[in-house]
């Protein structure tokens, strides 16, 4: 009996290789067919071309969807708004998750935590239709919440446009930004702060020098979240974005009438992470994650 | 540093392996995809009429049924009592024909196509903009209209016509037609209108809060107004446009652009923006004007007086439907009078079958929606697929195909 376990245990002990390969082949499969598998077909498809009458996809190399793309003007117009929008929700999102969180993790007792995470959690537990919607009648021009907070102050609303997509993004995605922010603040030693009172420093200077290097890591992460969450939107745009539209409404549009063009657009996102990526790479925060 | 040579060989390795997949799955879809190359070839040669593609009809008879059937249809064309428990045809069918309902609803004909491109749906309610690319798509078989009752009854006007049709071989069961109507709210509004011109004019008093559908089919709409109001371009049909005509429309829709404050695809949107009053005037469905109606909004709609884009929408059946009986069933089914007469009054449109005017609760309702008579039909043009070879019969210019009409499209949203 315990022979056969011995030489059962030592099969797989002398095949290290087969080992590693049993373990690796489903997840590496995944990987490899499933999702590079889609954005290669997505890339060879970029450069098909679509049959006029039927809209179906017609095999013919060529690079007129790339010509298209970057010769009218509304398309490229249409990639720096969308970057900008993910620009401006990544920013927000940082300046509403950093106190936010260092309060969570540095100043608030320690048995609210777990309260207050829950708390920040409660609204992914909402289905993104409902908050989307939610913020189409919280925005609605002169009846809606927000017109009416401003009236008094003879202000009108944002109404729906870019300003209402950059809100809703910004509240869609910000538990993103919390959780690895707070992650990386709770993990900051006190004997760092500490350290940095007893040379002197006041809290400013402690923030600038300790904390932020600290957290640095952390806050990429989220950005990662926040920024490619955004970029790839456009639900959000169809509903509180009146007629500005994303990238993603490009795609959406298109991917009827011309399949080829549309993933012609849809690799521009993702050319676009892979830029913001590369950038973050440069600054050493991706290191120790 | 070895884990890490390890792990670049295996994605090297990975990524020959995948490269070789992706030639191999290629090559193999091409090769099985005779029925694109067969139509490139259809729709290249202008005039010549091509072979009506899909295969035979049903020979029948219609036997007992598989249990269910899978239909992709406009909103209110197939309800069961789920969104208002008053109306209601999904379950007698259900309980007659033994065939379980599986229904998915779609906002534009693109959406239809598509998701007709990706399978397992038996039966579809597309407009005149979609048949055409349903049929030499392949996507739809021939109806065999001896194995559908309900046929006989339908408005002669209706039947075989060039959305409906190729060669003389029927492709579907017509379902019923309606105009694409001007809607305001009456709050924002208060003179009644009958034009178009408040929704393009920039100097429009709605300015900012005028609506408009988001497809590309939409630039037909524009071509209608031109037609009417600058009558120099020659437009004869609105799904047939050459180069200099397309312009002229596409300008209009970039100035209106500035008029408008959001377009909608999604009508349940389109009557939450009209009934808060976000949305003052706009092309709109009746269903939505009465949808909006009916939850106490303010709005009231209208044929508009320069003519107006329209449907007319056809029952058809996926090519390789696996329950081609229960199929037969619901066709038959939703174009027999009593049916057909819940459907129209329900989503507010003429009905395709002449008997159905006995059995709407509204003893007028087919005079109100125009279901027999043929002068009012005149200057509504039923949704259709511009292609290269003008559909008004020019054969002197090249009209813009509806790929390039969604490039288009696209670009002015963008």
């Amino acid at each position: 009996m315990t022979t056969t376990t011995a030489t059962h245990r030592g099969f797989w002990y002398r095949h290290p290789g087969l080992r590693l390969g049993g373990l690796l082949t489903a997840p590496m499969a995944w990987l490899v067919v499933v999702y590079l598998g889609s954005l290669a077909a997505l890339f060879l498809t970029a450069f098909y071309q679509v049959d006029d009458f039927t809209g179906q996809v017609v095999r013919s190399f060529s690079l007129k969807n790339f010509q298209t793309l970057f010769t009218t003007s509304a398309y490229y117009q249409s990639v720096f708004r969308t970057i900008s929008i993910a620009l401006l929700v990544t920013i927000l999102c940082l300046v509403i998750a950093v106190p936010l969180s260092f309060f969570m993790a540095r100043v608030a007792p320690r048995s609210w935590r777990p309260v207050m995470v829950a708390l920040v959690l409660t609204p992914l537990w909402a289905s993104y239709l409902v908050k989307v919607y939610a913020w189409r009648s919280m925005l609605q021009p002169e009846s809606g919440v927000i017109a009416w907070f401003l009236k008094p102050l003879g202000l009108d609303g944002p109404g729906y446009g870019y300003i209402g997509i950059v809100i809703t993004l910004t509240y869609l995605w910000l538990p993103y930004m919390i959780l690895p922010v707070y992650a990386g603040l709770t993990r900051l030693p006190d004997s760092m702060l500490d350290a940095s009172a007893d040379l002197g420093a006041h809290s400013g200077r402690t923030f600038r020098s300790i904390v932020i290097p600290m957290i640095f890591p952390s806050v990429v992460a989220g950005s990662i979240f926040t920024f490619s969450l955004s970029l790839g939107d456009y639900i959000t745009a169809q509903i509180v974005g009146g007629k500005v539209t994303m990238l993603g409404n490009v795609v959406q549009q298109t991917y009827v009438t011309n399949l080829p063009f549309a993933a012609a657009v849809a690799t521009l996102p993702v050319v676009i992470i892979l830029l913001y990526l590369l950038a973050v790479r440069k600054t050493g925060a991706l290191e120790n994650v | 540093m070895r884990a890490q040579r390890l792990l670049k060989v295996a994605t090297v390795s990975a990524s020959a392996i995948l490269l070789v997949a992706a030639c191999g799955g290629s090559s193999g879809s091409s090769s099985s995809g005779s029925a694109s190359t067969g139509s490139a070839a259809a729709s290249a040669g202008t005039d010549a009429a091509p072979a009506a593609p899909g295969g035979a009809a049903y020979a029948g008879p219609v036997g007992a049924g598989e249990g269910q059937v899978n239909i992709l249809a406009w909103p209110g064309y197939v309800e069961n009592g789920s969104t208002d428990p008053k109306v209601d045809w999904v379950t007698q069918f259900e309980k007659d024909s033994g065939c379980k309902v599986n229904l998915k609803t779609f906002g534009t004909s693109d959406e239809a196509v598509k998701l007709m491109q990706g399978g397992g749906w038996d039966v579809v309610s597309a407009s005149g903009d979609a048949t055409l690319r349903l049929i030499y798509g392949d996507l739809v078989q021939p109806v065999n209209t001896d194995l559908v009752p309900s046929y006989a009854d339908i408005f002669p006007d209706l039947k075989m016509q060039k959305f409906n049709s190729v060669n003389g071989v029927a492709y579907g069961i017509p379902h019923g037609r309606g105009a694409n109507l001007i809607m305001w709210n009456t709050d924002k509004v208060t003179t009644p209108l009958d034009s178009w011109a408040v929704t393009f004019d920039p100097n429009s008093p709605y300015k900012g809060a005028v609506t408009a559908y988001d497809s590309p089919i939409f630039i037909a709409d524009a071509a209608v107004y031109l037609m009417a109001t600058q009558p120099e371009l020659g437009i004869k049909d609105p799904y047939a446009l050459d180069k200099t005509q397309f312009d002229a429309a596409m300008a209009l829709l970039t100035q209106q652009k500035d008029l408008i404050s959001e377009y909608w695809s999604d009508y349940t949107k389109a009557t939450q923006a009209f009934e808060s009053g976000s949305t003052a005037v706009g092309t709109s469905w009746q269903v939505i004007e009465n949808l909006a109606e009916a939850d106490g909004g303010h709005v009231a709609a209208a044929k508009a007086k320069e003519g107006a884009t329209g449907w007319s929408d056809t029952w058809m059946i996926a090519k390789d439907t696996p329950n081609i009986n229960c199929a037969y069933k619901w066709v038959d089914y939703i174009a027999s009078p009593s049916v057909n007469a819940q459907v129209a009054e329900w989503f507010g449109e003429a009905p395709s079958n002449a008997k159905a005017c006995d059995l709407t609760s509204d003893k007028n309702f087919c005079t109100t929606y125009h279901a027999g008579d043929t002068e009012y039909w005149k200057d509504v043009y039923y949704w259709n697929t511009p292609t290269t070879a003008c559909l008004d019969g020019r054969t002197d210019v090249q009209c813009i195909p509806y790929s390039e009409w969604g490039t288009a499209w696209s670009a002015l949203r963008s």
